[in-house]
């Protein structure tokens, strides 16, 4: 059976972690990241969005992508969550609709990662992104 | 919703847009009652008084995005078609409390579902909000406390990845555990 973790091995991972923490934070400011926000009212959270933000945190981390994942009251897009808005260091921030895991693996492999805009983009106009 | 777990984070929503920094979430699975009592507490801005008969009314809500606010009402909804109840009290400055009590064994009752995935989420993603968890099946209980984590991580910040991943194991594994010793008696 697997043994319990306890405070004890969290203790060990932060000494672990403490050496590559220093190093990452020398390139702390938040501009200088990849941020996705994923919005999390009923219902982004009724659509799927949990799992969305978990796919986002999982992924990034394994593939190696410094990124900021935070979450966001209700974007005003109910009819196409779950929604993330994704920003680019240097780049207007840019709102997908309707992400699945499927979409959110080509967003993380063509659009963080290279640049590439990805089909599912809502066009941002006279639409008041109200972040409660 | 699909699951008592995603009703607990979309209610915890309304804790972290009314400005709480202590938000404690209990399960508690009373078996010889038959009954699943979820209590979520915050210390956050509070509700008027004479708003409380309305917040799980979906044609009440404060938000501008749309015109119905559904949490509350979603919530309410799947503790009464589960033989169950739901409240809420609040006081202003001072915090609010959301209880649902659901029948265990009946056969509307959702599934609890990933606590472990929920938590750890919210934990990871509110770095300025503590959290309590606390679990109890029957007699025995499990607690977990953002605070003790803090301190024992120091300077490594909360939301590193690895420390979601842990904290979502340690959820689990101890969840885990509370299901098996119920079992085992
Ligand atoms: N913990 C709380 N503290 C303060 N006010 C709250 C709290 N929970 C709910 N409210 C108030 O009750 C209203 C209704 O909440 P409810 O969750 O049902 O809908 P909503 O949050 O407005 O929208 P939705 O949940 O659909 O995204 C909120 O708009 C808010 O004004
Ligand atoms: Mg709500």
């Amino acid at each position: 059976m697997e043994k319990v973790k306890t405070l004890d091995d969290l203790k060990k991972l932060k000494e672990q972690l403490k050496s590559t923490i220093e190093l990452r934070e020398k390139s702390n400011n938040p501009e200088s990241h990849v941020q996705v926000k994923v919005a999390m009212a009923t219902c982004g959270i009724a659509s799927g969005a949990r799992e969305i933000m978990s796919f986002f945190m999982d992924e990034l981390r394994k593939r190696n992508i410094d990124a900021i994942v935070s979450q966001t009251g209700c974007m005003g897009y109910c009819y196409a969550e779950p929604t993330i808005e994704l920003t680019i260091p240097g780049h207007e921030p840019v709102v997908y609709g309707n992400v699945t895991k499927a979409k959110a693996d080509e967003i993380i492999e063509k659009h963080i990662k290279n640049g590439i805009l990805v089909d599912g983009i809502i066009p941002v106009t006279y639409q008041n992104i109200n972040k409660k | 919703m699909e699951e008592i777990a995603l009703h607990i984070l979309d209610i915890v929503q309304n804790s972290i847009v009314a400005c709480a920094n202590l938000i404690s979430i209990e399960v508690e699975e009373d078996y010889a009652n038959d009954r699943l009592i979820i209590i979520i507490v915050d210390n956050g801005k509070g509700i008027e008084k004479h708003l409380l008969d309305k917040v799980a009314d979906p044609f009440y809500t404060k938000r501008t995005t749309r015109k119905v606010g559904l949490g509350l009402s979603l919530l309410k909804q799947s503790a009464e078609m589960a033989g169950g109840s739901f409240s809420i009290e609040s006081e202003i400055n001072k915090g609010t409390t959301v209880k649902a009590i659901y029948q265990h064994s009946h056969i509307d009752r959702q599934p609890l579902g990933d606590i472990p995935q929920t938590i750890s989420i919210l934990v990871a993603s509110n770095p300025d909000i503590n959290f309590t968890y606390k679990h109890k099946i029957n007699n025995n209980s499990y607690y977990f406390d953002t605070r003790q984590i803090k301190e024992v991580l120091e300077e490594v910040p909360i939301t590193s990845p690895e420390v979601r991943v842990f904290i979502h194991q340690m959820l689990k594994q101890n969840i885990d555990m509370l299901n098996r010793q119920f079992k085992e008696i």
